[in-house]
């Protein structure tokens, strides 16, 4: 355990965590490169547009119904206002929740602010945007070309905190300082950790899960009720007041390592609320790790198991049946790593083949120094070596592995990779909602939507035959990692 | 005084990358920081149709690192260029610089000559997010194509009756290939040959076919003005400029008879073709007239809180067509200040005299605020983005999202341009009417 969690910022992962953005190999080959410095990160002499981090940290704060963010930056970059607007009113509708003191604002620069400075302006924004909407804590986020002209982010809000009376923070999430945009979200959970939590008080009977929407609460709140605790889903529909009880609640769980490592690692470092290492809760064996741990944690072995005893009787029949169904199957999948290894995971018990794997990034290990549990698993159980690439997002490699592979379908979670697939005939399932796979009925619903996929190809055929792919042939016959440099073996 | 952007309607010069986009196999080339084309494009077109032929996610892109920021950037942006030739099947390819680059001073112009000499033209756009919005941005684009692609080609002959298209703006504009295809269609019944460079399988073909235009025609306050003036520089065609998006009978009848006379079409032909589609056209609000007129919370007054185009299209639809009186009209697509005043006075031509107060501004903080303070004798129609929702629900009003960020609605081909765009306004701003009670 290298990291700490009280530093000024959270560091990018590449040289916090080593994390990469480039490797080409196989599952176990990767595993194999991971100590001793490895693996290397491989770089791209081309590439095509990925995300930034502060996409990804602004995004996770937008959905704290009472905070604002404050982005010192030209107008384009706060157009995750436009992206987040409206969802969080839906979301925040769903639990009847009043959302009106969370805001988004930003303060143009332009031209002559990247000449003189604009910290000045940045000043009166932060008070004027508390005079507005009076929000319980103000996060002052920084951008690409705030951090280039060396605006001080951290003496701006210094200064301000003998102002005001709440809590406001500075989120360094500069787009240029790492390649892997889940960097944002350590940005925005050191803002948390460090600026909003308070040391504990007493101790609550609540679970902190980190997740993203929370799209399983009313399923989660009735299991947590077999282990006498309730749920707190972070961050969205939380609060300030909330948030700054974390430190309270009893345990934390994720349901997506990359997410998770850093406030959940961190509120174990500063507070002692223990973080639960257990795999994601996708498909069977993530479901009982995940609770089985937890409960652990809790003093409550015994009921989770129950529990877990009396829902596999309910659903183990009929996963197998539909398992009947989708066994032999050869799969692609495209995913960041938490939720990739999670899937590939629950696929497996699926009885369908990996034949082709692209993380969007590698965290070899996580805040606490350990190798991600769903990697680790994967290492020890998956009955194949399957070829393993990290990607970065690239769709140009992706093409050319689906093209090459030829899987019967092709399983992804990004914006805009999805339809690339089914433009080759392939059909493809996005697996957006983080709890598509949750548990054992998670786990039956998904193999149904698989199913139903491969048997429909209506929509991806009618698709791929009329439309033509944006590469040319000289492309479309390299391998996919022709543009990896620096050596290292190809898959 | 305070700088404060709040409910941002716009972004940044880069999200010209649409423009670009909508130009079928042309390729943005970004050099850039690795989230700038993601986000854009996902705060622009929304769910409104982002991807095509290429996708933001596919967008050539130098991802600038700290590397780049201190080393300079120019040998990475130089590598970018030459892959995505290798890689990319497009018919043009635009570099487009973002704010790192420009600041550390990368030249672009100097990497992006290496390659003008290539099969496929590279033309290159300075579009740091701090020097302008997207709509300017809009404007750079169209001019690096003129100027470093089109005026470098042969001199070809003009061809009677062939007319550019300009206005729409594609992605920022949620309907612009409706919008664009609806243009060319009256184009085309009064008898001249529309060229429209955006949408559907256009594309370099009629980029080509620019200079040999009889005139350009821009449907537009002012986005474009730039474009159809060196346009005039370069290959001497001249231009006609009607500020207004024609919606709905009344805009578009006037736009034909402008265009037709403007074109030299026989006024016979215009008027024709007028009386056929306002016979359609009243066929339709007769039969639906009832709804329109005993309907009980539909307003009288309305506001809206969109960009110069929209404001102003949609505003003359519901004065001079629909008989409603204006209250304020806001725009927020920080409309340069050199167009300001005329675009203030095209809110003094309506019918009867009336007359719309017009206020520019980013600030939606602002100018909920006026709104809430505004009587409008009545529940209000507000009609601007999603973020008019909340608002109109707490003021009791009609309400309609049809600018960015739009949100909650899809939209594929839909127009609200001529007879047919200004039905599908009207059923559009009924469908909210009519979840309301009555």
């Amino acid at each position: 355990m290298g990291v700490s969690f009280r530093g000024r910022e959270s560091e990018a992962r590449e040289s916090r965590l080593g994390s990469v953005t480039g490797y080409c190999g196989t599952l176990r080959g990767l595993y194999a490169e991971t100590g001793c410095g490895g693996p290397s990160d491989r770089q791209r002499c081309y590439s095509q547009a990925s995300l930034c981090s502060a996409a990804c940290a602004l995004s996770i704060l937008s959905y704290i119904t009472d905070a604002a963010i404050v982005h010192h930056s030209p107008s384009g970059c706060a157009v995750t206002a436009m992206q987040v607007s409206n969802n969080k009113d839906q979301l925040a509708a769903k639990l009847g929740l009043d959302n009106s003191k969370s805001c988004y604002v930003c303060t143009d620069m332009n031209e002559s602010d990247t000449v003189f400075g604009a910290t000045e302006n940045l000043r009166e924004v932060v008070l004027e945007t508390y005079r507005r909407y009076k929000p319980n804590a103000i996060f002052v986020a920084a951008s690409c070309v705030s951090g280039v002209i060396g605006e001080d982010l951290g003496s701006v809000v210094e200064d301000l905190k003998e102002e005001l009376d709440i809590p406001i923070a500075p989120i360094h999430c500069e787009g240029f300082k790492s390649k892997i945009w889940a960097s944002g979200f350590d940005a925005a959970f050191h803002a948390i950790l460090n600026s909003i939590v308070k040391p504990p008080e007493k101790k609550r009977n609540i679970v902190n899960v980190i997740n993203f929407f929370g799209g399983a609460r009313k399923e989660i709140t009735e299991i947590f009720k077999n282990l006498g605790v309730e749920p707190l889903f972070l961050l969205s529909n939380t609060n300030i007041e909330q948030l700054s009880r974390l430190s309270e609640s009893v345990a934390t769980v994720s349901t997506c390592g990359t997410l998770g490592t850093y406030l959940g690692n961190g509120l174990q470092e500063k507070y002692g609320v223990p973080y639960v290492r257990s795999l994601q809760p996708h498909g069977i064996a993530g479901f009982e790790s995940w609770l089985v741990e937890l409960a652990k944690a809790l003093g409550k072995e015994a009921e989770a198991r129950e529990y877990l005893a009396l829902e596999k009787e309910k659903y183990l029949p009929k996963i197998e049946e539909a398992k009947k169904k989708l066994t032999g199957l050869r799969a692609v999948i495209g995913m960041g790593p938490g939720f990739n290894f999670n899937t590939t995971r629950a696929l497996q018990e699926l009885g369908i083949e990996i034949v082709y794997s692209a993380a969007w990034h590698f965290d070899k290990q996580y805040d606490d120094g350990l190798a991600p549990a769903a990697f680790k698993y994967l290492v020890d159980h998956s009955p194949n070596d399957y070829n393993l690439s990290v990607n970065d997002l690239q769709n140009q490699e992706l093409v050319n592995i689906l093209k090459r592979v030829k899987p019967d379908i092709y399983f992804s979670r990004h914006v805009g990779s999805t339809v690339w697939a089914m433009k080759l005939g392939i059909p493809a399932l996005c697996v957006y909602d983080e709890y598509a796979i949750f548990g054992y009925r998670g786990l039956l619903n998904f193999a149904y939507s698989i199913l139903d996929i491969v048997t429909n190809r209506s929509f991806t055929e009618n698709l791929s035959k009329r439309v033509k792919l944006p590469y040319t042939d000289w492309w479309l016959k390299q391998n996919n990692s022709h543009f990896l440099i620096d050596g290292g073996v190809t898959a | 005084m305070i700088k404060i952007l709040d409910q941002p309607r716009y972004v940044c010069a880069l999200g010209a990358m649409q423009t670009v986009q909508g130009i079928y196999r042309g390729v943005p080339v970004l050099h850039a920081g690795p989230g700038c084309a993601g986000k854009l494009a996902a705060g622009i077109a929304g769910n409104n149709g982002d991807s095509g032929y290429i996708s933001p996610q596919i967008y050539p892109c130098s991802n600038v690192t700290e590397k780049e920021i201190i080393f300079g950037g120019e040998e990475r942006l130089a590598e970018t260029i030459e892959n995505a030739l290798r890689v990319v099947d497009g018919d043009i390819f635009v570099v487009l610089s973002g704010c790192t680059a420009e600041i550390v001073g990368d030249d672009i112009a100097k990497v992006s000559s290496r390659f003008a000499n290539m099969e496929k033209p590279v033309v290159y756009v300075e579009t740091a997010g701090f020097k302008g919005n997207n709509l300017e941005g809009h404007e750079w684009v169209i001019n690096a194509i003129i100027e470093q692609y089109l005026a470098k080609k042969p001199v070809k002959e003009k061809v009677k009756g062939l007319v550019n298209i300009w206005g729409p703006v594609p992605s920022y504009d949620p309907f612009w290939v409706g919008n664009i295809r609806e243009l060319e269609k009256l184009l085309i019944e009064i008898g001249l040959t529309p060229n429209a460079i955006f949408g559907e399988y256009r594309g370099i073909e009629n980029i080509d076919k620019i200079p040999q235009a009889e005139f350009n025609l821009l449907v537009s306050p002012w986005v474009g003005l730039k474009n159809v003036k060196l346009l005039e520089e370069k290959f001497q065609t001249p231009y006609l400029h009607y500020p207004t998006l024609p919606i709905g009978a009344f805009e578009t009848g006037k736009f034909l008879r402008t265009v037709g006379k403007y074109a030299g079409v026989d006024v016979e032909v215009v008027e024709a073709v007028i009386e056929r589609h306002e016979k359609e056209y009243y066929y339709h609000i007769e039969r639906t007239s009832d709804v329109f007129l005993e309907n009980r919370t539909m307003s009288r007054r309305f506001s809206t809180v969109t960009n110069a185009t929209d404001a102003l299209a949609i505003s003359k639809f519901l004065v001079n067509d629909f008989g409603l009186v204006p209250e304020k009209q806001y725009i927020t697509d920080d409309t340069p200040e050199e167009y300001r005043d005329s675009i203030e006075k095209y809110f003094t031509e309506f019918e009867y005299g009336i007359e719309a107060k017009v206020t520019f501004s980013k600030d939606a903080y602002r100018i909920h605020e006026e709104i809430r303070n505004c009587d409008y004798f009545g529940p209000p129609l507000i009609i601007g983005s999603i973020f008019e929702k909340k608002l109109t629900k707490e003021l009791s009003g009609n309400f309609l999202a049809v600018s960015v960020p739009i949100k909650e609605r899809l939209i594929l081909h839909s127009s609200y341009v001529g007879y047919h765009g200004g039905l599908r306004l009207l059923e559009d701003i009924y469908t909210y009417v009519l979840k309301q009670f009555n």
